[in-house]
């Protein structure tokens, strides 16, 4: 993802995914519980890395993956995908997710989230997620999320360099 | 391997017939004994319960249970449900689920109850229902589709 980036645009998403690593896979108990990374964040976009474990398996008959890890993962990753489109850091909550299982995970792999966050208004945002093993156009299972801003709460985002060049209203 | 894990859940699922333990069934699924996530009949009722624990949090401030945590109970609630209350030659199969996060959950323990809405030949729709301490107040519910084939049949869609 940062291959045709300069060093100087490198340097600033790696130091963009290690702030959202802290916020939402290292103080978020579960995310944490997990063992869940973020692998890369943008504008809009969000991607993590599940990886395998055996008390992940849900299917003791074929060592298939348990619907729930990965329902966990791409809540947060389209949470992750949300959290970039805020101007201002706000609280937010999953109004409903939706998951489709296109096939059962490999045994043994780590899973891919890449999520999208294609719309956001002053209360709904809506996002889109698929999750992989490896291969974009192979995916595991695809996610419709919607979140509702503005929740109890505290804010879901971390303070990026924008807050302070916007005059660090925090 | 697979072969021998066969006799293992659906093997325990006729135990657990025979015993009346239906908590049991939990104890074959890996991540249903991490979750803390197990079913239970001591009211009559088929139930699944997720006994609160630490790592189920997904906000520390207010706090409150990860969504994630809460569509994978409504989950496995569904699956405990279709191997108790229906003939099942195999263990159902998730095509999708869609969750609706209606309270934010509080760290206590929830519980969930499924009931069928249509039983076809191959596929189910279940819905499922989670609460806390009122169970007037569910603080998600979900829809989900598993294909279920009885052994008789091919194993396609």
């Amino acid at each position: 993802m940062n291959d045709d980036k300069t060093p100087e645009e490198k340097s600033a998403a790696d130091a963009r995914v290690a702030l959202f690593q802290e916020w939402f896979c290292d103080i978020i108990p579960h995310n944490k519980a997990l063992g869940l990374k973020v692998v890369a964040v943008a504008k809009g976009l969000a991607s993590m890395r599940l990886e395998w474990r055996d008390e992940f398996v849900g299917n003791p008959e074929t060592g298939v993956l348990a619907g729930g890890p990965v329902t966990a993962m791409l809540d947060g990753c389209c949470g992750i995908s949300v959290a970039t489109m805020l101007k201002d850091p706000k609280p937010f909550a999953t109004l409903d997710l939706r998951i489709d299982y296109a096939r059962p995970a490999t045994p043994g792999q780590a899973v891919i989230a890449e999520a999208e966050c294609y719309r956001i208004t002053s209360s709904v945002a809506f996002t889109r997620a698929f999750a992989h093993q490896g291969d974009p156009k192979d995916p595991i299972a695809a996610a419709a999320g919607t979140f509702m801003l503005g929740t109890k709460g505290s804010a879901m985002r971390p303070p990026l360099p924008q807050d302070k060049a916007r005059g660090g209203k925090r | 391997m697979s072969g021998q894990a066969v006799t293992s859940l659906l093997g325990r699922l006729a135990e657990a017939r025979k015993s009346g333990e239906v908590a049991r069934l939990a104890e074959a699924i890996p991540y249903a004994r991490w979750m803390r996530i197990a079913p239970e009949n001591g009211t009559g009722e088929l139930l699944t319960r997720m006994r609160y624990h630490e790592a189920l949090i997904g906000n520390t401030f207010l706090p409150a249970l990860h969504g994630g945590t809460l569509g994978a109970m409504l989950e496995l609630a569904a699956i405990f449900h279709l191997l108790w209350e229906t003939e099942t030659a195999a263990v159902p199969k998730i095509v999708n689920i869609t969750v609706d996060y209606l309270r934010s959950a509080r760290p206590v323990d929830v519980i969930a109850r499924a009931s069928v809405t249509k039983q076809g030949r191959r596929m189910v729709n279940v819905y499922v229902e989670a609460w806390q301490d009122d169970r007037s107040k569910p603080v998600a519910t979900a829809n989900a589709h598993f294909l279920v084939k009885s052994s008789d049949e091919p194993p396609s869609l």
